[in-house]
């Protein structure tokens, strides 16, 4: 009996075995231009988990706006152009060279030739141009569009021979290589149909069947278990060879597990059921290396991250609005010297101590230390004196009562709010560092903890706050994306938002400068345009900066090749690289 | 049976009494934040030391080993500094508070000189003492309880002692919403009216707004209990031999049928307090009620909402265990109160 039972099983196990066999990396074909990663070394096989905050949303790259969908589709997908996660460079992917005209204003690519979808049908200029159709289409509304629409006009690409295409500007624009990254190429021949018929927002959903999902990315569509997870597998035609010229990925396949919350992610690392976690808090960071030996992992500190997080005083204007009593507090927030002395009264040495545990930075700009090409280290970084605030606060006309209550020139207590949200509770401690700090001055400050949604909404639309915790920023090294805060016109010029010209001098030149530096393509003279815009930043303060956590990641210490990096995604940038390392490492004791 | 009574009548008192002076027997002020201590553990009390045996206690202070070029978690970083030690003194001036919230003093039932730090509970995050704040908290959250337990039951009984004594149409229409309020699935309906008040309220207004609005709701339960004794004494014959003789409306209700009522009332009373604690905490838990930086047992709480804190720190559980304490002490009274009352009436 027990005889039957155990073949059965063997029986069992091997079918399982063949149906779960990846596919095999195809041998290079003639004339395919295959990108040769000199350093880059590992095995075959093996799979890997990672736990995910909630389910994707679709796999549609064009559609796609939430960060869960984009880390799935990321893996499926590839681009013409890449920025390096880890040298912050750009450097050639399915576009294996590219040409700058004089002007800045046209870029020629040269497509590698040869290559294939994961599906096996050849890619080459006429899916670029549909790719390109695609995100420029109104009527698709993909959250790509606003990039490839300057001045109000598109990008003209046009095909010069089957691997050539050209991409003419309306005007210089620095740094318009980086565009192309996050630009996902499409397969022509599996969405135009789609796209004709005009329902190509409904293409790939979750549930399409996953021979009709292709992509140029390291992996491919295997599986999609509704609540559970997607299975990505081994793309067999990937367009990457190692040193030893063995087709990459290494991997098998890649499963994201919908797990929910953060805390949720990590106890399932801890558990051993998912190998990669990434954007971890530092207490979490902190608990996971304790339990490091047990759970055999690898943890990394990769330094202070590209975001900044700040108090924003509400400077908007109010006229129209029934909000009488925040427009009494704005002759406060509006005048520089009330600004500067909060800033000089926050203790940002102890939020960096308690807020991130040490593991941060503390702020004085826009520009943190994790950005290295586009710091302006001349910005002085002052540490905390309450005297300097008193007497900049005296200086502007401020006063004390008996009971140590500020009070401005018309005798009024000085009393506001802080906004924040109340699913981030690294702002929220930091605001209560911040009441305490503003204490000192004799300033009441109340914390207001809000939903998320609440929140944005107040600082969006309603103009209904006071002063708001807020964090922006991250998304990538360069400046460009940071135009949406300093040009006056931004959307996410929070302090004032919607202006219809520059409301101070200060932002004016602001606004000209961040315009000036985008159609500048020299590096230095860009360099010089923005360190003279972080200094207006500095000085004028439009926001308190406080801080900025650094980027914590970990991997089971059996994935090879783990390099985190400062640019999303932090960990599965390199997921073709990734691999399993073979028992030895489990038998040496790790476990 | 007796000395159960007294004994959870004492620590009733107790309980209320140490709430009630919470200033004083608090060592320090909830709010002040010591930066250099976040996450501290409790302080041990010493007796011994290298020297030998001594009657009055004392305690070192918390050193940390963070910060440098070692950054690392603060647990377990603390480390007795044992160059110097600190009796505890008792009697001591601290920083001052309103004794009763009238009168201002300073002395504190027990402290150690500074720089040192008797943190008997421990501190939380931002180094703030978790003994002073679980007492002081505990006045919030208790006082927020009593208050809304006396509302609902004032309500509840106006409305019961109507309903019962006058009958027919009134009686229905008001057991008719009783109905309606007792299907409210109030969590979510507190909820929904907290967002709908204004922002940023005082801490006073805030603790009237949430005892208001939990009492108004809790007002039904007790309105039907009411209703039902009233609907019984009202008939008994020597109520209707009073009103035979003259009796008014009032005075029917005040000599004879309100009286009836208290042992329902009481009862309800103990086993409602405990239960609006708890609605306090779940809507300061949640960010609703009292705001940082004043203390209440649901606010310090939340911040047990994230995993990491929750395993690591464990004496941040110290206002979970008051709640615990408290509502067992409460109901074990209802029970006493239950059992008095039904071999009363057999």
């Amino acid at each position: 009996m027990k005889v039957i039972a155990r073949l059965t099983l063997h029986v069992c196990l091997l079918a399982g075995a063949c149906f779960a066999a990846a596919p095999i990396p195809e041998a290079a074909s003639p004339g395919e231009e295959i990108a040769r990663m000199a350093d880059v070394s590992g095995h075959y096989g093996g799979h890997l988990t990672i736990g995910q905050r909630a389910e994707p949303r679709t796999l549609n790259p064009v559609t796609a706006t939430d960060a869960v969908s984009r880390e799935v589709i990321g893996r499926l997908m590839g681009d013409l152009i890449e920025i390096n996660r880890s040298s912050q460079q750009t450097e050639p992917a399915l576009a294996k060279s590219w040409k700058i005209s004089p002007d800045g204003r046209t870029f020629t690519l040269q497509l590698r030739k040869g290559i294939r979808f994961s599906d096996g049908h050849p890619f080459d200029a006429d899916d670029v141009l549909f790719s390109f159709n695609v995100y420029m289409d109104e009527a698709v509304d993909s959250p790509q569009r606003d990039l490839l629409i300057i001045d109000g006009k598109p990008i003209l690409v046009t095909k010069l021979d089957q691997y050539t295409v050209r991409f003419a500007l309306p005007r210089p624009y620095a740094a318009a290589e980086r565009l192309f990254d996050g630009l996902a190429m499409l397969p022509k021949h599996l969405l135009e149909k789609q796209y004709h018929e005009g329902h190509f927002a409904q293409a790939w959903s979750l549930n399409v069947q996953a021979s009709e999902v292709a992509g140029l990315g390291p992996f491919r569509l295997k599986q999609y278990v509704p609540g559970q997870r997607v299975v990505v597998e081994r793309n067999p035609y990937y367009w990457k060879v190692d040193q030893k010229n063995q087709r990459l990925p290494y991997l098998d396949e890649l499963v994201f597990l919908f797990v929910g919350t953060e805390d949720a992610q990590v106890m399932r690392f801890e558990a051993g059921e998912t190998d990669i976690i990434s954007r971890l808090s530092s207490e979490n960071y902190n608990l996971l290396s304790r339990e490091k030996s047990r759970v055999g992992s690898q943890l990394a500190d990769i330094g202070p991250s590209l975001e900044y997080n700040f108090l924003v005083f509400n400077l908007n204007d109010l006229s129209g609005k029934k909000l009488n009593e925040v427009a009494g507090k704005q002759a406060w927030f509006s005048d520089l010297k009330f600004r500067q002395a909060i800033s000089a009264a926050v203790d940002r040495e102890s939020i960096v101590r308690l807020v991130y545990g040490t593991r941060g930075a503390a702020l004085w700009g826009n520009v943190g230390p994790g950005n290295k090409l586009w710091i302006n280290q001349t910005i002085p970084h002052p540490s905390r004196s309450v005297e300097t605030a008193r007497q900049l606060l005296k200086a502007a006309g401020y006063s004390w009562n008996a009971a140590g209550q500020l009070l401005d020139a018309t005798r009024q207590p000085v009393e506001f709010s802080i906004i924040t949200s109340s699913s981030n509770s690294q702002r929220m401690k930091m605001a209560i560092l911040l009441q305490d700090d503003l204490s000192h001055l004799g300033m009441q400050v109340h914390v207001v903890p809000l939903e998320f949604r609440a929140m944005i909404d107040r600082v969006f639309q309603s103009f209904d706050y006071d002063a708001a915790m807020m964090g922006l920023g991250g998304g990538d090294a360069d400046p460009n994306p940071e135009m949406n805060v300093w040009a006056f016109s931004g959307t996410s010029h929070l302090w004032h938002l919607g202006e219809t010209k520059p409301a101070t001098d200060w932002e004016r030149e602001l606004d000209q400068l961040m315009q000036q530096q985008m159609v500048t393509l020299d590096y230095a003279k860009r360099k010089q345009l923005y360190d003279r815009a972080q200094q207006l930043i500095a000085e004028n303060l439009p926001f308190i900066f406080l801080g900025t956590p650094n980027i914590l990641a970990g991997a089971n210490a059996r994935v090879g090749n783990f390099h985190p990096a400062l640019l999303d995604p932090y960990t599965l940038w390199n997921a073709d690289e990734l691999y399993v390392r073979g028992p030895g490492l489990e038998n040496a004791g790790v476990r | 049976m007796r000395t159960r009574t007294a004994i959870l009548v004492v620590l009733l008192a107790g309980l209320h009494l140490v709430l009630l002076f919470a200033g004083f027997f608090a060592p320090y002020d909830p709010t002040t934040q010591n930066r250099e201590l976040p996450y501290a553990p409790p302080t041990r009390v010493h007796f011994k030391d290298s020297v030998g045996f001594h009657l009055r206690p004392f305690v070192y202070v918390w050193t940390s080993g963070l910060g440098g070029d070692q950054p690392d978690s603060y647990q377990g970083s603390y480390q007795e500094d044992r160059s110097h030690e600190y009796p505890v003194q008792f009697f001591v001036s601290g920083t001052s508070y309103k004794f009763l919230g009238i009168y201002e003093t300073g002395t504190h039932l027990f402290g150690v000189a500074e720089p040192g730090k008797v943190l008997l509970f421990g501190t939380d995050g931002y180094g703030r003492d978790e003994l002073s704040r679980v007492l002081v908290g505990g006045q919030i959250s208790v006082a927020a309880g009593i208050t809304a337990t006396f509302i609902a039951l004032l309500a509840g009984s106006i409305l019961g002692v109507i309903a019962g004594y006058y009958g027919r149409w009134i009686d229905e229409s008001l057991m008719g919403i009783t109905e309606l309020f007792l299907s409210l699935p109030w969590l979510y309906f507190l909820l929904g009216v907290r967002a709908f008040l204004p922002l940023h309220l005082s801490t006073i207004r805030t603790f009237f707004l949430l005892t208001g609005v939990i009492g108004l709701i809790g007002w039904a339960r007790p309105a039907r209990l009411v209703r039902g004794v009233v609907l019984s004494a009202r008939n008994r014959n020597y109520v209707l031999a009073s009103r035979g003789f003259g009796g008014s409306d009032f005075y029917l209700l005040r000599r004879h049928i309100l009286p009836e009522t208290f042992g329902v009332l009481l009862t309800q009373a103990a086993l409602l307090v405990p239960r609006y604690i708890a609605a306090e905490v779940t809507l300061s838990f949640f960010g609703l009620g009292v705001n940082e930086p004043v203390p209440s047992w649901g606010n310090m709480l939340s911040t047990l909402q994230q995993y990491s804190v929750l395993v690591s720190y464990g004496w941040l559980l110290a206002p979970a265990c008051a709640l615990v304490v408290t509502s067992v002490i409460y109901s074990s009274i209802a029970d006493i109160f239950h059992s008095r009352l039904k071999s009363y009436s057999t």
